[in-house]
């Protein structure tokens, strides 16, 4: 049984097909790549997944039931937590108030307890705060708990993001270029987060990234993308010797 | 030439700044003089202020030349009589402000002590303490004149309709016009169960039921408005947040019109005449009972994560839904939620006025309510008093300008929407316990902190 089933998933943006049979297979535990030049369709994928957008054809599996046609915040409760490209984070909100509203759909106190605070919602938040301060702990940015996001650097940023979508307990978790913009330092920091989340949560992981160092380092498995088709899957070397992808990407990336 | 023009800029920036500055320093002075005295010294402070009046105000009030006491701060006496103005501030000092400051300094450490203390009980009987405080000195001050407590009862009932409007237009971030409707259809629904059920009248025959129970039927009354709010709150939110958009603004701005004509032309209710007789029971306490009820119901739904998902949808309605927030539920409760207070907020008025008719729930009054959210400041509890009572006050103390009026309120609108944009006191948490905690010097803080490293 696979964690996660993907099965001829095309997309149109108008008269664009951006994705095109799309297959994918995830278990758990793996970490697993996708990559392809800019404006392949590696984000709209994602999106086409989490529910953002409804695939036009295909079919999505998480642990064995269908996800086509969920809601976003349906699909998420589910067990696949994302982060964006470009941070979508809550501007006027802190850090602490970010990881904890991820854990939205499972408060059970309901209205009246968000009205007349009643113990049971006093209880639920208390343990919230908790585990939020565990994931703040684990991302080491629990000394940024009380700071309004938009006031930290960028890489501060990125972990909020990731603590946020760890913070809906997911099955799998959806990375969309983690190290974008990032400078050498952060990115070996962000490089062992990712390791540490994949070996000690025992989490699966799909990573969308542009750097070849990162995907090839840390993935087991790797896709690669061109104009919404996959052209070449398999590890790392298999990847980096495939010579479509040579032609497609790290060709067009040494010319650059 | 060139240097010329670009010296004279800067040395004027450079006196504004010194300016600016040295402005600073008296406001940090002041606030660091008064930094140490808890909620409980400014309430026993104003406490001794209000009583001193009872006694001696008037006395104060004629041998300093007044006519009288200034029934709201003097305001209306400056622009009435300009040559009383010395009096005038002469008895707000006597009065208020000296009593005020130097109690609430004298009593700093008798007051930490106290507030400490009650500290150590649960804390809603700290709450309570500080609320009966505080009622008391509405009491005493608005027992000079029956003016002020008609003044205490619009602002209360100002606050109410602010924060309602607020958890939509601020904490959500949606724009909403639709209040005077929700106003309008709690008014007419409280006004029809207490005048059919309780009062004898012309239009809805004799009371059905004792009118000795009616004012313990009043909260019933209220939620029914309440609730007959939500309803047309409903009606609005399903062609609104269907879609994402500016459709609210447009669709509850055509809501609040339909109200209006359909009241108008429904004859049964009095139509265009409006419907009176109301019985008197909106007076200061139930007011003020409706007022705290709501602030802190309020408060505790958008300090919680479930009321904080309004701030989510308001900053990134994507990232929230992707993050498990049901986004349009959220929206939906909300609204609902916030038309149930102005609907509590219309009856409330209803029965102050004892008088309602369609043309209470216009354009104006969109315009006041709009002005107290974004005067006082958005996303903050504090934000929405102190907007419902600064405009409240404003509009009575400009009352003698006539119709100048219209062009100051506006004029200083505008003005602190170029320099505030999101308003006075905007993104506040609305923390009680910390609101009613003991104070300490910053200073001293901060050489604890190097003590205890
Ligand atoms: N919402 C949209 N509407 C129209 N076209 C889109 C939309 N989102 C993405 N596209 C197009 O789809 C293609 C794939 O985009 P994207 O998935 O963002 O690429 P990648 O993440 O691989 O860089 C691009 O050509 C992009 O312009
Ligand atoms: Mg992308």
């Amino acid at each position: 049984m696979s964690l996660l089933l993907i099965e001829k998933m095309t997309h149109f943006f108008g008269g664009l097909r951006a994705v095109h049979n799309y297959d994918l297979e995830i278990n758990t535990g793996q970490l697993r790549g996708l990559i392809g030049p800019n404006g392949a369709g590696k984000t709209t994928i994602f999106n086409l997944i989490t529910g953002i957008y409804k695939p036009a054809e295909g079919k999505i599996f998480l642990d064995d039931r269908s996800i086509v046609g969920l809601q976003p915040h349906q699909i998420a409760s589910e067990g696949i937590g994302r982060t964006f490209q470009n941070l979508r984070l809550w501007r006027h909100m802190t850090v602490l108030e970010h990881v904890k509203m991820a854990r939205y759909s499972k408060l059970t106190y309901g209205l009246i307890g968000a009205f007349f605070g009643t113990r049971k919602r006093r209880k639920e938040e208390a343990e919230n705060e908790e585990k939020a301060y565990h994931l703040l702990d684990m991302l080491g940015i629990r000394h940024l708990a009380d700071q309004i996001v938009t006031n930290l650097p960028y890489g501060a940023q990125r972990r909020v993001e990731m603590a946020r979508a760890l913070t809906i307990d997911p099955k799998i978790l959806f990375l969309d270029e983690p190290t974008a913009g990032m400078n050498p330092e952060e990115l070996i920091e962000m490089m062992e987060i990712i390791r540490q989340i994949n070996k000690e949560l025992g989490l699966a992981i799909f990573l969308i990234e542009h750097r070849m160092k990162v995907v090839m380092e840390l993935c087991e498995r790797i896709q690669a993308l061109v104009f919404g088709e996959v052209i070449a899957e398999g590890t790392p070397e298999e990847i980096q010797n495939n010579p479509g992808v040579i032609d497609a990407y790290l060709g067009k990336e040494t010319v650059g | 030439m060139e240097t010329q023009n670009s010296k004279s800029p800067t040395e004027k920036t450079n006196v504004l700044n010194t300016i600016r500055n040295s402005i600073n320093k008296v406001l940090n002075l002041i606030r660091n003089y008064f930094s140490e005295v808890p909620l409980l010294g400014w309430f026993i402070g104003t406490l001794t202020a209000v009583s001193l009046e009872q006694l001696v105000g008037r006395l104060i009030a004629l041998s300093l030349g007044l006519p009288k006491i200034p029934v709201l701060f003097g305001f209306v006496t400056i622009l009435k009589h300009p040559y009383l103005i010395p009096s005038t501030i002469l008895y707000m000092l006597v009065i208020y402000i000296l009593p005020i400051v130097s109690i609430a300094r004298l009593t700093v450490p008798i007051t930490n002590w106290l507030a400490g203390k009650l500290l150590v009980l649960p804390i809603f009987i700290s709450v309570i303490i500080h609320l009966g405080l505080l009622y008391l000195i509405m009491h005493l001050w608005s027992g000079i004149s029956d003016y002020r407590v008609l003044m205490l009862r619009f602002i209360l009932i100002a606050v109410i309709a602010t924060l309602s409007l607020n958890v939509v237009n601020g904490y959500m971030g949606e724009f909403s016009c639709s209040h005077p409707g929700f106003m309008a259809l709690g008014a007419y629904g409280a006004s029809i169960c207490t005048v059919v059920l309780f009062v004898d009248d012309s239009m809805f025959g004799p009371a059905l039921l004792p009118p000795a129970i009616g004012p313990f039927m009043f909260p019933i009354a209220l939620i029914v408005g309440g609730c007959l709010a939500s309803v047309g709150a409903f009606l609005v939110a399903i062609p609104s947040f269907r879609t994402r958009g500016d459709y609210l603004a447009i669709v509850s701005l055509a809501f609040t019109f339909i109200v209006k004509s359909l009241i108008e032309n429904l004859e049964i209710i009095g139509g265009a005449r409006g419907l009176s007789s109301q019985p008197n029971w909106a007076n200061l306490p139930s007011i003020f009972i409706c007022a705290v009820a709501c602030v802190w119901i309020i408060n505790n739904f958008v300090r919680s994560t479930l009321g904080k998902a309004l701030n989510a949808v308001r900053d990134d309605e994507l990232a929230a839904n992707v993050m498990t927030v049901n986004t349009r539920r959220t929206k939906m409760t909300a609204f609902l939620f916030a038309a149930f207070w102005a609907g509590v907020a219309g009856g409330l008025l209803a029965h102050v006025l004892r008088y309602v008719n369609p043309g209470t729930f216009g354009i104006q009054k969109l315009a006041e309510v709009l002005a107290m959210v974004y005067f006082g400041g958005l996303n903050s509890i504090q934000g929405s008093i102190l907007g419902a009572i600064g405009f409240n006050i404003l509009s009575e103390a400009l009352r003698p300008l006539a119709i100048y009026k219209w062009i100051i309120i506006p004029s200083m609108l505008i003005l602190i929407m170029i320099f505030r944009p999101t308003g006075l006191l905007a993104f506040k948490e609305f923390d009680v316990k910390k609101i009613i905690s003991p104070k300490q010097k910053q200073k001293k803080e901060v050489q604890n902190v190097i003590a205890s490293n």
